[in-house]
């Protein structure tokens, strides 16, 4: 599965607060009603908590949701 | 929804029907689309119009005795269009056309006879068809009035572009007919000719102006108009083409000459314009005006009243197709959901519709098919259900005899909304219904409306038999309802029960003692859920009168009601379009809003205008009721718990306090921004809490090198959420939240 890109995906100021650590970008798989979508998302790259900024999650990932809830 | 189904839908919608003028019009020349165009002084598109359907439209335009006039909308607001006059007009003003482009050739020979319009018109209208036609006459349309000059000429020369061949100068006999008979494959003869020579063949059929012999067709006799004459020619036609086919020639021909049609056009709000009046001929100004007059007659008379209706952009007949269309998809997007979860459910359509289009019964039951084939999108009701599933759930839940006694004559249902929005009101009008009625008891529930909104029958049901538990186990008394959505929903799904609103309980009873007084003018809004309950409006507005409201009734009311926005779950499914509604039913009266639903009254509150529920007035508490917020999705909770538990305190000694979840003793305060993100995003106190708590677990969290908020998220079951804080003290400080479904499952390497 190819890998998509959001722009949206910034980590726009964060850091992992726990490890201290930059985010990184890193392929993330998400899910949604049995869709798989490999995503390049902030990320820590020690712990891997995986950053969902907000114009992403309410934006395309927004969009992207209901489209599936319309299939 | 069946095909079946979908065509009865269908028929009932008379958007699309014809207008009166064109059904009136024997030829149904398209005259509303003229009249269209004519107003925008586009002479030569409306002559095409016209050319379209007219045979030799140059002739035909200029004698056209117009008798659509008696069918126009427009007679009983000024006159007619005057729509002869303006053929007219059109036909010397505008560039003549071409003839039409000829159907190919069908191998079939007629012979048409006669020098009358009819016989002219046939011709003209088999040429067309593709028949090898010619005409047989002494003068082509020698009957004909005087025509300026050219006219004929003209519309002759076309006749011969569409291929008809014309014998002119030929001695019409009936020995002629005979041998023309043998030639052809038909034969026409118009009225005059029929008339002068044929009657022992019989008078020709209405119908299909056969005569008896086979193969002979005939004009009527004796007919002076002359659009009437040329629609004898077009009859002509289509039975030569039945005759020539073999095919029945007697069925499905009921809309070729006028007919009725059932397209509804209201004149309400129509000023009345009478026609323009000039000597002779009219000027290119006249010609505008008097177009203009043409009310371009549809129906549309749900749409013009409802804001969903209108945003979709069609109307009812065009949504049904849609909504019938979702269903059929197997692969793709299924792109009418959001219009089904939009109707507000609230009957409006049907009232106003002269066939009774339900759009609630299609929406209703489009719903129902997507839950039960696990169509439904997720996200679309699950918020009302869980809010839905709060006040069903033993934090609100209630049910008690009177203090102190063990059995009840009456049962207080306040509904969960009421609960929810006003609480101190709902305890002091049960106050006042033990202190008049004795044994009154009390259950707080939901009536399950939002479960029956959103297409889930089973949940309703389940819904409706807890309910009816609780009520049996209080020995079945009569309920006193104070909502009118659980008014109607009780009536209907526990018909064994005696259910009376608390107003008719009030308007029997009297006031109750420390109700406002004197509140001067205010408009009423009739809830949809009263709609076809005119003893409820009544009730409301004998009691407003005693509490010294002046009445203003809406331009929508009682039975014409507009829905507030929330009905049928519009504001939970498409917040955005549930705002619209509720703006424009605010906006419509200048004065402060009352009403007997309290969503109307929070939806109305809302838009910032001011409203109040009749509680408001019957039970007043100490704040401006008009001004007073609609309370947020976490209060409304939050109301509706802490009721439960200060009535269980204060009036029947127990202690209603459930055991405290870890989640909700994290102190946690909002921005004011935040506050209302956590509204339009839906998101609730308690959805934050749960974030924090499992922060506190994992320790995992953002910080922000910009301004050291933290960032942290949590998925408690299908949603995640995001916080942005900062800490505060023992507890936090919420900055920002936002939500998502789709689910992060793992980071890939």
């Amino acid at each position: 599965m190819s890998v998509i890109k959001v722009p949206e995906a910034d980590a726009a100021g964060w850091k992992c607060a726990t490890c201290d650590e930059e985010l990184v970008s890193r392929p993330v798989e998400l899910e949604y009603l049995d869709s798989l979508f490999n995503v390049e998302l902030p990320t820590c790259p020690k712990c891997g908590m995986v950053l969902i900024p907000e114009n992403l999650a309410l934006g395309k990932m927004n969009q992207v949701e209901h489209l599936l809830e319309d299939k | 929804m069946e095909q079946a189904e979908l065509r009865q839908w269908e028929r009932k919608c008379v958007q699309e029907e014809v207008p009166q003028c064109v059904a009136a019009c024997p030829l149904h020349v398209d005259a509303r689309t003229f009249c269209s165009l004519m107003a925008q002084r586009r002479w030569d598109k409306a002559w095409q119009v016209l050319a379209k359907t007219l045979p030799l439209p140059g002739v035909l335009a200029r004698l056209c005795d117009g008798p659509c006039k008696a069918a126009c909308v427009r007679k009983e607001a000024g006159g007619s269009i005057e729509m002869d006059r303006l053929e007219r007009f059109c036909a010397e003003t505008a560039k003549p056309v071409a003839p039409p482009q000829p159907l190919p050739k069908r191998g079939k020979s007629v012979a048409v006879v006669g020098d009358g319009l009819t016989a002219l018109c046939a011709t003209w209208e088999m040429a067309r068809r593709g028949f090898d036609v010619t005409l047989h006459c002494s003068v082509p349309g020698g009957l004909l009035p005087a025509l300026p000059e050219g006219v004929l000429e003209r519309e002759l020369e076309n006749l011969v572009k569409l291929g008809a061949a014309i014998e002119d100068g030929v001695d019409l006999t009936v020995e002629a007919i005979d041998e023309l008979m043998d030639e052809n494959d038909a034969v026409f003869v118009d009225g005059e000719f029929w008339t002068a020579h044929l009657s022992e063949v019989g008078e020709p059929d209405a119908l299909t102006l056969g005569t008896q012999r086979v193969g002979l067709f005939a004009g009527p006799k004796g007919e002076t108009s002359a659009v009437l004459l040329a629609a004898a020619g077009r009859r002509a036609a289509n039975s030569v083409e039945r005759f020539t086919q073999g095919v029945s020639m007697v069925t499905g021909r009921e809309l070729e000459g006028p007919y009725e049609t059932r397209l509804y056009t209201s004149l309400a709000k129509v000023e009345s314009v009478p026609p323009v009046v000039v000597d002779g001929m009219y000027t290119e100004e006249n010609g505008r005006d008097e177009a203009g007059r043409c009310l371009q007659c549809e129906c549309m008379e749900c749409v013009k009243h409802c804001e969903y209706l209108k945003h979709y952009k069609f109307y009812p007949k065009v949504y049904a197709r849609q909504i019938y269309n979702n269903e059929s998809i197997v692969m793709g997007t299924r792109q009418a959901n959001s219009m089904i979860n939009s109707c507000m459910l609230c009957g409006l359509c049907e009232t106003l519709c002269p066939e009774d289009f339900s759009m609630a019964d299609v929406c209703l039951e489009a719903r129902r098919t997507m839950v039960e084939s696990d169509t439904m999108p997720p996200s679309a009701h699950e918020f009302a259900l869980r809010d839905m599933a709060f006040a069903n759930g033993e934090k609100c839940v209630l049910a008690r005899h009177a203090p102190g006694l063990d059995q009840s004559e009456y049962l207080f249902f306040p509904g969960c909304q009421l609960t929810a929005s006003n609480p101190d009101s709902v305890q002091a009008a049960y106050a006042d219904l033990r202190k008049q009625l004795g044994s009154v008891g009390l259950l707080l529930h939901c009536c399950g409306a939002p479960a029956e909104w959103s297409g889930r029958q089973a949940l309703m049901d389940e819904t409706v038999s807890d309910l009816r538990k609780e009520w049996e186990a209080l020995g079945g008394p009569k309920i006193i309802a104070a909502c009118p959505t659980c008014l109607k929903t009780l009536h209907e799904y526990l018909p064994d029960a005696e259910v009376v609103s608390h107003w008719a309980i009030l308007r029997a009873l009297g006031l109750p003692t420390d109700t406002a007084r004197d509140c001067g003018s205010m408009a009423i809004n009739d809830p949809c859920a009263a709609r076809h309950n005119a003893m409820l409006r009544e009730d409301v507005r004998a009691l407003l009168e005693q509490v010294g409201v002046i009445v203003e009734e809406p331009e929508m009311t009682g039975e014409t009601a507009q829905c507030c926005g929330y009905g049928g779950l519009l504001s939970e499914a498409n917040p955005e379009l549930g705002r619209a509604v509720a703006e424009r039913r605010a906006a419509e009266m200048a004065e402060d809003w009352v009403t007997y639903c309290v969503m109307c009254r929070d939806m109305i509150a809302k838009t910032g205008k001011r409203a109040v529920h009749i509680y408001d007035l019957l039970y007043p508490q100490d704040v401006d009721a008009g001004a007073r917020p609609s309370p947020g999705y976490s209060l409304r909770r939050e109301n509706r718990s802490h009721l439960r538990e200060r009535l269980l305190a204060e009036l029947w000694q127990e202690n209603g306090a459930l055991a405290v979840e870890p989640y909700e003793s994290i102190a946690v305060s909002f921005t004011a921004e935040a506050s209302v993100l956590m509204e339009e995003r839906r998101i609730l106190k308690s959805d934050v809490q749960k974030v924090f708590l499992n922060m506190q677990k994992s320790r995992r969290r953002f910080v922000s090198r910009e301004n050291g908020h933290f960032l942290t998220s949590f998925r408690p079951v299908v949603v995640t959420y995001w916080v942005e804080f900062s800490e505060q003290g023992e507890g936090y400080l919420v900055h920002n939240v936002w939500s998502h479904r789709m689910k992060v499952r793992e980071v890939l390497s």
